[in-house]
């Protein structure tokens, strides 16, 4: 046997596949890439039933919330429910953000994913109170339209209307104050141009 | 002589496994330009809010069994979306609360007027395209069209070089003997 015709067949045969395995060993099979983040947010129009605890973002219950009208504003949108497990570890966090934030003009809200407006109530209740209002998303209407795949999830939309960032799991609270202030930070681009320039068409003049 | 021919042909391989390679990297990277300009383009063609899907006003939904043409084309267009939360399983076949609640949005779409390519792209907009069972054949995706081709067709030259090389008549011992005499006595 030509133990050198036998190496460089097989390296020849095996490396492309070594490296492609190798390149697929560092995506996680089970998580699903958004397209959304960069891109402009889908809009809402949601009724409150739980009202908020901090006195800057409370709203009344029944009231609707629509997104369209949160133009210039940072709005942090969390999808969770009261199965959830991985919701009790952020809450707290998210709640202490919202708080933090209330003043600076970002608004938070909770969105009920898949769950009875009874069992999200009690489960904010059992939880010592949310600072932020929480929504009903019948028929998970809004959860699809952000390409919701588990709880919890969380977006977080400039002052333009796009999707600045989407944390899958449970958001830390430092996490989220970083990216918040730097969104507040930034100079906000006219509003005729909602679309980051950070994706080009190819072949586009620029 | 035969050490040159032998290293040309190594050289050959290793030829081959780096198109090989350089094909799949080149495919990641148009697959992830066309990403990058699709995503551009819909994003600037699409205002905000015309993302989010709402029912017009009005539309009444048959129930299952109702409209059975209605059936069958939601019944297709849901057997090639992927259900979210579960392993691969198509929204159509999945048990999933999620699932019933693409199916429906589904239907809803169709009585609506859309057309399938429509829904497709309404979807893979807030998916990516993860969310189609059957990937486009595009960019990197065209290796999963391609390359089943490819070793199709390498599997069968090997087999014919091995079956050839198997049946070419073998010189017997004596005729070698010979060979060697009369090399010696020349």
């Amino acid at each position: 046997m030509n133990w050198k015709r036998a190496f460089y067949t097989t390296a020849a045969i095996g490396a492309p596949f070594i490296a492609l395995l190798a390149f697929g060993m560092t995506r996680d099979p089970r998580s699903i890439p958004s397209p959304l983040p960069g891109r402009p947010a889908p809009v809402f129009d949601r009724a409150v039933f739980a009202p908020g605890a901090d006195s800057l973002l409370r709203l009344t219950v029944g009231d609707t919330v629509r997104l369209a009208a949160h133009r210039g504003q940072v709005v942090v949108v969390n999808f969770w429910a009261s199965w959830c497990l991985a919701c009790r570890d952020e809450h707290l966090d998210l709640s202490q953000v919202a708080s933090q934030f209330a003043g600076k003009g970002v608004k938070f809200y909770g969105l009920l994913y898949n769950d009875q407006e009874e069992n999200g109530t009690r489960w904010i209740a059992d939880m010592g109170g949310q600072a932020y209002p929480a929504l009903s998303d019948p028929g998970a209407r809004t959860a699809i339209d952000y390409g919701l795949y588990g709880v919890p999830e969380t977006f977080v939309i400039d002052q333009r209307g796009v999707v600045a960032h989407k944390y899958i799991g449970p958001v830390r609270a430092d996490s989220m104050s970083r990216l918040l202030d730097s969104l507040l930070t930034a100079t906000p681009t006219p509003a005729d141009t909602p679309v980051r320039r950070a994706l080009p068409t190819p072949g586009a003049t620029p | 002589m035969r050490t040159t021919i032998a290293g040309l042909r190594g050289a050959a391989l290793v030829a081959v496994g780096g198109l090989c390679l350089a094909l799949t990297l080149g495919a990641y990277r148009v697959s992830h330009a066309q990403a990058a300009g699709s995503a551009a383009s819909a994003a600037a063609a699409l205002d905000t809010g015309a993302t989010s899907w709402t029912a017009p006003q009005g539309i009444v939904v048959p129930a299952l069994g109702v409209d059975t043409l209605l059936d069958k084309r939601a019944a297709a267009v849901s057997s090639r979306l992927r259900c979210p939360v579960c392993q691969g399983e198509s929204i159509q076949d999945s048990p999933a609360e999620l699932s019933s609640q693409m199916r429906t949005l589904v239907r809803e779409q169709l009585v609506a007027g859309r057309t399938d390519a429509q829904i497709y792209e309404y979807f893979v907009q807030k998916y990516g395209q993860w969310i189609l069972l059957e990937p486009k054949a595009e960019g990197i995706n065209l290796l999963v069209y391609w390359l089943p081709v490819f070793f199709l067709v390498a599997g069968a030259a090997g087999i014919w070089i091995v079956v050839k090389k198997w049946t070419r008549p073998q010189l017997s011992s004596q005729h070698n003997a010979e060979i060697v005499n009369d090399s010696l006595t020349e």
